[in-house]
């Protein structure tokens, strides 16, 4: 490893166990925050791990969540916590296995809208499987405090980072960096393109689920709506946008003010949220293609340039 | 003598339009064959088939006696086969050697970190690019980037190596410069067939000669044969004259 | 025999919806995931002249139209346009189309869920039964497939018959060819985009005879016109009414005979099986 990544590493390792002390200092309404910050860090570079690379908008988030969220609502009585955890890992890669089978071999359109309406797909399935057994919700009652979640959040997080940088560093996210320049050259150097796509999409898949899963004791009462809300997808892939996808850090420079503007406007104006966010896709769009790394990238190529 | 690559009665249709016609050729060992006709008639279709960028609608096309047309162009590359593009298709978020390893890492020798480096770094110097491997792809000129996509089609250790006009749009000096490196990639004993209009690149480098014309085999010989051929004549003659 | 009835009728009006959506991606090639909120808007204009004017839903159409016809043009050339010319490549330019037209999207049900508010509205038109072979059904989904079915046939004309619509024709097959043969393009894409949008805002005020509404009800509306685009063939007018007249049939029968909250579910069945066995379409070319 070079001296650079080294110190990288070494970074991490310090912010996140600042990051981790902070249940510590306050049990109210920062940890909350600071909760949520957490959880859309996991999702939102996650997300970009798959997304980033390959441009394929991946809107299949609360689906995956919402799935492990309801296995940790189903087996909390029977097993024990990091299991489920484990098995909602395992529920979320499988259902993006499929999803990527059957779409990946086709162009991002498909995928786009595939997605887009997973979530409610599933929402509408389990709503029906639950009408016919007669339960409306579930309860989960444990004795995990917000603390304890938000620290397997960051450890998580930890995991989520490691597994991006061994990727990036690997066969398989050169492969999908040459797909997503040119997915043409990609087939002709000899890669098999559906195989990689499908095998990186995976790992967003399990990481949601298992995010789902850790979230559910912080819900109480689980239902449908709850658990597979579509707003959970659109608000994921604004941050990991606006943060920028070039970097592993760059999801986290999108999370932190998008959450604090979210908290501030739902609180104030809870009406404009869904305003919120179209603007966001739009600011997104025209202004900062390449999000707040990209906005970055550009000014230092301003400073020290000059002839590039 | 097993031939390296063999077409027999190769047809692409696209709905009711007859692109490649019936096309028999071989193509032995260490030869380089030159695939040459008027525009459309079939040539650039007639690669896209062999390298797996499409499908046969009928026909056969064997690599050294194994069938390779219902193949992924993955497969196929795998198999050996290795192609340019018309127009030059780079990766344009990487750098030039970046490029080049990224031919050398999936093909059939799959080499990787500073194997794949160190390889990388040879072919640019094969190419004519030695220490431009940094270089964002950018900055290059056409020809340069020209280079870069041969070094990536060699990083894969073809055994048959695809080229598709790949000395269209180069101006006098680069052209020369240009068939002088695909003398020294036949001089190595590779095996290529080549597409082209220019006429001077074929006299120079091709032993055989396919000629096509609206998707059919018009002639085959040597450059000197076919350019004489009344047939052929007829074919170009119809047209504006080419290089 | 009665759900196959209802079905083609609610499969009339997806049609039109899905014309929409389907001059706007197989011509203008911008995959416009706002469809649904235009078609909501355009329900709620019925809804609004209606109520506070008793003037019939048939006849707002023809205010809607030119309306959305006016707006949708204004998009593409303000904000649409930009996208198309800075775009390196079709699949960038799909996906910043699909997240630009997803922010108006939001834009759009944060607009309504502002002058509108959240409440659900529908109104009763024409709710009176009417008797078809030996089955009673409501007179407003009657009428409105018929009108549907004019409005198709109006616009197959179109498309078929006269040099706008041959252009039109042309775009979606090729849109560089059709620019080397002296079609202008830009400004036909524009007519396109403008004219989808019109087509969808009348499916829409349509629709609002017989179902109910929201300010958010725009997102599954264009889940299945999407759905029903990819099904057809993109930018084929045949494959889109085949396809949009099937799903109608299947969703009643799933509501009928199974659940009606799986309607959604018996969509997205039918896509995966397109997109798994055919995914260009019935009626779409084989890709090369």
């Amino acid at each position: 490893m070079s001296s650079a990544e080294i110190r990288n590493l070494i970074l991490t390792v310090i912010a996140l166990g600042v990051c981790a002390l902070l249940p510590m200092a306050d049990s109210g309404y920062w940890l909350s925050i600071g909760l949520s910050i957490a959880m859309f860090t996991v999702l939102a570079t996650s997300w970009a791990l798959f997304s980033g690379p390959t441009h394929y908008i991946s809107l299949a988030t609360a689906a995956f969540f919402g799935v492990g969220t309801y296995t940790t609502g189903l087996g909390f009585e029977t097993l024990p916590f990091w299991s489920l955890v484990a098995l909602a890992g395992m529920f979320g890669a499988l259902m993006a296995a499929l999803v990527g089978l059957a779409t990946l071999r086709l162009s991002g359109v498909y995928f786009v809208i595939f997605t887009l309406g997973l979530a409610e797909l599933v929402r509408q399935v389990i709503t029906w499987a639950q009408n016919q057994s007669g339960q409306k919700g579930l309860y989960v009652l444990t004795d995990i405090t917000e603390a304890m979640i938000y620290w397997m959040l960051i450890a998580l997080a930890a995991a989520v980072y490691l597994t991006g940088w061994l990727i990036g560093r690997s066969r398989l996210g050169f492969a999908l960096r040459i797909i997503g320049d040119d997915e043409t050259v990609a087939a002709h150097s000899g890669i098999n393109t559906a195989r990689a796509k499908v095998l990186l999409f995976m790992v967003p898949g399990a990481v949601a689920a298992m995010t789902g899963a850790i979230l559910a004791p912080r819900y109480v009462y689980i239902e449908p709506s709850l658990a597979f809300t579509p707003m959970l997808s659109f608000q994921v892939v604004i941050m990991a946008l606006l943060g920028g996808t070039g970097r592993l850090w760059g999801p986290l420079a999108g999370v932190v003010p998008f959450t604090l503007l979210w908290e501030s406007i739902s609180s104030n104006f809870p009406n404009q949220t869904t305003l919120l966010l179209g603007l966001s896709f739009l600011l997104i769009v025209y202004a900062l293609p390449h999000g707040f790394v990209g906005l970055l990238d550009r000014l230092r190529q301003r400073v020290t340039g000059g002839v590039s | 003598m097993n031939p390296v690559l063999s077409l027999r009665g190769a047809t692409k249709r696209f709905g009711g339009l007859v692109a490649v016609n019936g096309i028999d050729f071989d193509v032995a060992e260490h030869q380089v064959l030159g695939l040459i006709g008027p525009n459309g008639s079939g040539k650039s279709t007639t690669l896209n088939l062999i390298s797996g960028a499409l499908s046969l609608t009928s026909g056969s096309i064997k690599l050294r006696g194994a069938p390779i047309s219902g193949l992924a162009a993955q497969d196929i590359t795998r198999r050996g086969v290795s192609r340019t593009f018309q127009l030059v298709r780079l990766l344009p978020s990487m750098n030039v050697r970046d490029n080049v390893i990224a031919g050398a890492v999936f093909g059939h020798r799959r080499r990787w970190g500073g194997e794949a480096r160190d390889f990388a770094e040879r072919l640019l110097e094969r190419v004519g690019l030695g220490g431009k491997g940094h270089l964002p792809i950018g900055q290059l000129t056409y020809i340069d980037t020209k280079r870069v996509e041969l070094a990536r089609v060699l990083a894969s250790d073809p055994r048959l190596l695809l080229l598709d006009e790949w000395l269209a749009g180069l101006n006098p000096t680069e052209l020369q410069d240009g068939i002088a490196l695909i003398k020294s990639l036949r001089d190595e004993g590779r095996t290529i067939i080549l597409v082209e209009h220019v006429m001077d690149a074929i006299r120079s480098l091709c032993d055989c000669c396919v000629v096509m014309s609206s998707g059919s085999k018009i002639a085959e010989g040597t450059p000197a044969e076919v350019e004489g051929d009344p047939a052929v004549q007829r074919a170009y003659l119809g047209e504006q004259a080419h290089a | 025999m009665d759900i196959l009835i209802t079905g083609l009728l609610l499969g009339g009006t997806y049609a039109l919806i899905a014309m929409g959506l389907n001059l706007q991606y197989g011509v203008a090639r911008i995959m416009n995931l706002a469809n649904g909120e235009l078609l909501v808007a355009g329900g709620f204009g019925a809804f609004f002249f209606y109520t506070s004017g008793q003037v019939s839903p048939f006849l707002t159409i023809f205010l809607v139209a030119p309306a959305a016809f006016g707006v949708s043009w204004l998009i593409y050339r303000i904000m649409l346009r930009p996208l198309v010319n800075r775009a390196k490549s079709r699949g960038q330019l799909e996906t910043d189309s699909i997240l630009a037209t997803f922010g108006l999207s939001f834009v759009g049900v944060g607009l309504m869920l502002a002058a509108f508010g959240g409440d659900y509205f529908n109104y009763s038109y024409l709710a009176r039964p009417i008797t078809l072979a030996g089955d009673t059904f409501a007179l407003n989904r009657v009428a409105s497939f018929l009108a549907a079915v004019v409005i198709c046939g109006l616009l197959y004309l179109w498309l078929n018959r006269t040099r706008a619509g041959l252009s039109i024709r042309a775009i979606a097959v090729s849109p560089d060819s059709a620019r080397l043969v002296g079609i202008d393009v830009p400004r036909m894409a524009a007519i396109a985009f403008a004219l989808g949008g019109a087509v969808t805002a009348v499916g829409g005020a349509l629709i609002s005879t017989y179902l109910t509404l929201d300010a958010s009800a725009g997102v599954i509306f264009t889940l299945k016109a999407l759905i029903i685009v990819i099904m057809g063939g993109v930018g084929d007018v045949r494959g889109t009414i085949v396809a949009a007249l099937f799903l109608g049939v299947v969703e009643t029968l799933v509501a009928s005979l199974i659940d009606p909250g799986l309607t959604l579910a018996a969509a997205y069945a039918l896509f995966i099986l397109v997109l798994l066995f055919r995914p260009q379409g019935i009626f779409g070319k084989t890709p090369t």
